[in-house]
């Protein structure tokens, strides 16, 4: 039974890192324009080297 | 270069002119500029425009939002958006500037982020609960069990406090109007849930329904972020369209010097300049300088009108060829423009009066589940005497009831047809629009501008000669109206080159005129070179003494607009076509496009009563129309379309605008709003015969928590797969 005290406060932890960084992602516009960065993903202009 | 004339401080830059302009650019002196970008569609589309804006001088960054269709653009100061429009063009995309300040209102969505926020939170207490109750159903027993039980109460009490708002909420405002709607059941239910869990939990009994709960929550939210995000994407793209006509005027101060200033700023009394093409921005009277107005939009007439000194304009005019000076009589709200957009909101308060298909539903639903928790409830006390037993499966018929499948059901649906007409162009702004468009079965048409494309060609005929269009055509070269344009498009299209002519000079108001080999020839009105006026848009020429040739012009149908009709027809629909335009004009288009109903020279208030009288024949109208003599009539009809191209008013008055060109989705739109109601009606159905199956289990008392929970995303699923359909 011991292995509930691992199991439970992991998984909600870790359910919760999942769940902070999706609100990170909402209050950084990530979900502006899906269609966009869906079609991005074809283009190769910063494979190389990020958007300065 | 200003950089040459400016004294610089910096003896460098002097010597250096390209130094100065390169810390120029990098002073913190952005502007943001939007632009609307129609016809992009794909990973090419963001690349080409990206990579072309950021080389042009001045461009700091440039993002394309694809999912808006839109660019901005953070620029220096002295980047204009009449010339990052024009580069747009250059690399073959069609562009228009955006009002920032217009735009910026709705860059972020706040509903929708907190919305999706209580999703997310929802969603993950959901999975959490749900984890700890596979547990207990798998057979966890006494103090296991019952920590399960605490723990999923830790999870689910902050989520339900936090999540639940919006039900609550809403709940809460309508009980305090002493109205019932779907949130009421939906928070009684919750409540319900976790309460008598709470207590369960605390006496260790056997079942909680804490992952009900969440899970309803979530399965909710969903429902209510999705119905957000349809309305949203068609509110943004609607204030975009607003955010299209940047409106600004040319005011003429005291001292004489022309200043740009927002339409706001002006007040009654003020001069205002109105340059060749511009849309005249208030009501007036013509000071100085004589044009010709055309006002297509406002009375669908297609012929220009002269005006001259002492003449009345109003607002929402297009001057076509001279400048106007204007002394405002009405500005802002009192313009005869706005008095008509008023007449909008009376009938937006008329549309409000249709109840929608889901608050019909709630209207049957919320009362019925409520009598049957309390029959349950009277019914187990009186059979147990025992008030835990009863509340228990009270709860429990409320938490299977509770309309999962129902607050899915329209939202879903709407979200898949709305999406799939915007693919097609054809924006939805009002929330009912669509299942009013599915009910209609007869079609009224504008002409100009919408049958039309409001923009003249030049017939060909054998009144005039190629030597004639060469002649017209070396005329219209210098001047800007529609019809000068039209003829030059015209000798382009048949391979006829201008004559060679001399001391051209456009007479605003009349025509152009100039020399060939010291003979005087004229282009224009035909009071301006003796000839007889007709009832068509035309334009004469005269060389010398010789008798006046006519150049004749005809609307071209829009893209599809046969097809329409015809579809329509075939389709059972009944179509009329409804103009403001002489009876000649009018007649030949209605052959043209095959419409044999149709009514000619007609005022708004026409319009409006013979759209009346067919409804009260018992039709369901679809007006389709652009003009501000068509606002009243779209406001009175069923269910109304407007292009794009549209005045503001009338693509306020009406509930779907159409975006591109063509005129061809409208017939398709019927079919699938049509589609989108079956739909809607089959959720519903779904939902009743889930219901007639799972409460008599809840009523019994069979109702485990393990029940409930496969029931409700059983109902959830299938109603969201169902509205997948119509993809």
């Amino acid at each position: 039974m011991n292995i509930l005290a691992y199991l439970i406060p992991i998984s909600l932890v870790l359910g919760g890192v999942g769940l902070v960084g999706f609100i990170y992602t909402v209050r950084s516009n990530q979900y502006d324009d899906p269609e966009g960065d869906a079609e991005r993903i074809l283009s190769d202009e910063w494979d190389d080297h990020p958007k300065p | 270069m200003t950089v040459a004339l400016r004294p610089s401080a910096c003896p460098a830059c002097t010597a250096a002119p390209a130094a100065e302009a390169a810390a120029e650019r990098d002073a913190p002196r952005d502007a943001q500029i939007f632009l609307s970008l129609p016809t992009i569609h794909c990973a090419a589309c963001i690349a080409r425009i990206e990579r072309g804006l950021s080389e042009h001088p001045g461009v700091r960054a440039a993002r394309v939002n694809l999912t808006r269709k839109r660019a901005s653009v953070t620029a220096a100061d002295d980047v204009s958006a009449a010339q990052l429009v024009a580069a747009v063009e250059a690399m073959g995309y069609e562009a228009h500037e955006l009002d920032a300040s217009s735009l910026r209102a709705t860059e972020t969505d706040r509903a929708g982020r907190d919305l999706l926020m209580r999703m997310a939170v929802a969603g993950f207490a959901s999975m959490n609960v749900m984890l700890l109750s596979v547990s207990v159903w798998s057979g966890a027993e006494d103090a296991t069990r019952d920590l399960f039980h605490w723990i999923s109460a830790a999870i689910a009490l902050p989520t339900i406090a936090f999540s639940g708002q919006p039900f609550f909420r809403n709940a809460w405002s309508a009980l305090k109007a002493k109205r019932l709607n779907m949130d009421v059941p939906i928070s009684l239910a919750i409540l319900l849930a976790v309460v008598t869990s709470l207590w369960e939990t605390a006496l260790s009994g056997e079942h909680a329904y804490f992952d009900a709960a969440v899970a309803l929550t979530f399965f909710l939210l969903a429902g209510r972020y999705l119905d957000h995000r349809t309305r949203a994407v068609a509110r943004s793209a609607a204030e975009e369209l607003t955010a299209l006509e940047v409106p600004r005027a040319w005011r003429i101060g005291a001292d004489g010097v022309e200043r740009e200033v927002d339409v706001a700023e002006l007040v009654e009394g003020d001069l205002i300049r109105v340059r060749p093409g511009a849309r005249c921005p208030v009501d007036g009277e013509v000071v100085e300088g004589t044009s010709e107005m055309d006002r297509s939009l406002l009375t669908g007439e297609t012929l220009p009108v002269f005006s001259g000194p002492g003449q009345p304009v109003s607002a929402g005019e297009i001057n076509l060829s001279g400048p106007l000076v204007i002394r405002a009589t009405a500005v802002g709200t009192d313009t005869s423009l706005h008095r008509l957009a008023d007449l909008v909101a009376v009938a937006e308060a008329g549309r409000a009066r249709y109840t929608s298909l889901a608050d019909r539903a709630a209207k049957l639903y919320a009362p019925g589940v409520h009598i049957l928790a309390a029959l349950a409830f009277a019914g187990w006390y009186l059979a147990t005497w025992d008030v835990r037993t009863a509340l228990n499966i009270a709860a429990a018929v409320l938490i299977i009831t509770c309309p999962c499948a129902l607050g899915l059901a329209v939202p879903a649906v709407t979200t898949a047809a709305s999406g799939r007409l915007f693919r097609q162009g054809m924006l939805i702004k009002h929330e009912t629009a669509l299942e009013r468009l599915a009910e209609v079965d007869c079609v009224v048409f504008d002409k100009t501008g919408t049958l039309t494309e409001g923009d003249p060609r030049l017939v060909a005929n054998d009144e005039f000669d190629a030597d004639d269009l060469a002649r017209a055509a070396a005329l219209a070269e210098g001047s800007s109206h529609p019809l000068a344009r039209a003829v030059l498009r015209a000798a382009r299209d048949a391979g006829v080159a201008p004559a060679k002519i001399e001391n051209v000079e456009e007479v605003p108001g009349y025509g152009i005129r100039g020399q060939i080999g010291g003979e005087e020839i004229r282009l224009g009105r035909a009071a301006w070179v003796d000839a007889e006026t007709g009832a068509s848009t035309e334009t004469w020429l005269r060389v010398g003494r010789r008798d006046a040739v006519r150049f004749a012009f005809e609307d071209r149908l829009r893209e599809g607009a046969s097809d329409t009709v015809a579809a329509l027809r075939g389709a059972g629909h009944r179509v009329l076509l409804i103009s403001g335009d002489t009876e000649r004009a009018v007649a030949s288009l209605a052959a043209r496009v095959g419409i044999d109903e149709w009514l000619a020279e007609t005022r708004p208030e026409d319009k409006v009563a013979r759209i009346e009288a067919l409804t009260a024949e018992g039709a369901h109208v679809l007006m389709v129309g652009d003009g501000l003599n068509d606002t009243a009539a779209l406001a009175a009809a069923h269910v109304s379309i407007s292009p794009a191209s549209a005045l503001d008013a009338a693509r306020a008055a009406s509930d779907i605008v159409l975006l591109g060109r063509n005129l061809s989705p409208v017939a398709g739109s019927l079919d699938l709003a049509r589609k989108a109601t079956r739909r809607i009606t089959e959720n519903f159905r779904i939902a009743t015969i889930y219901n007639i199956v799972a409460v008599p289990l809840a009523v019994a008392g069979l109702a485990t928590p393990l029940v409930a929970a496969l029931a409700m995303s059983t109902s959830s699923i299938t109603v969201s797969l169902n509205a997948l359909r119509l993809r």
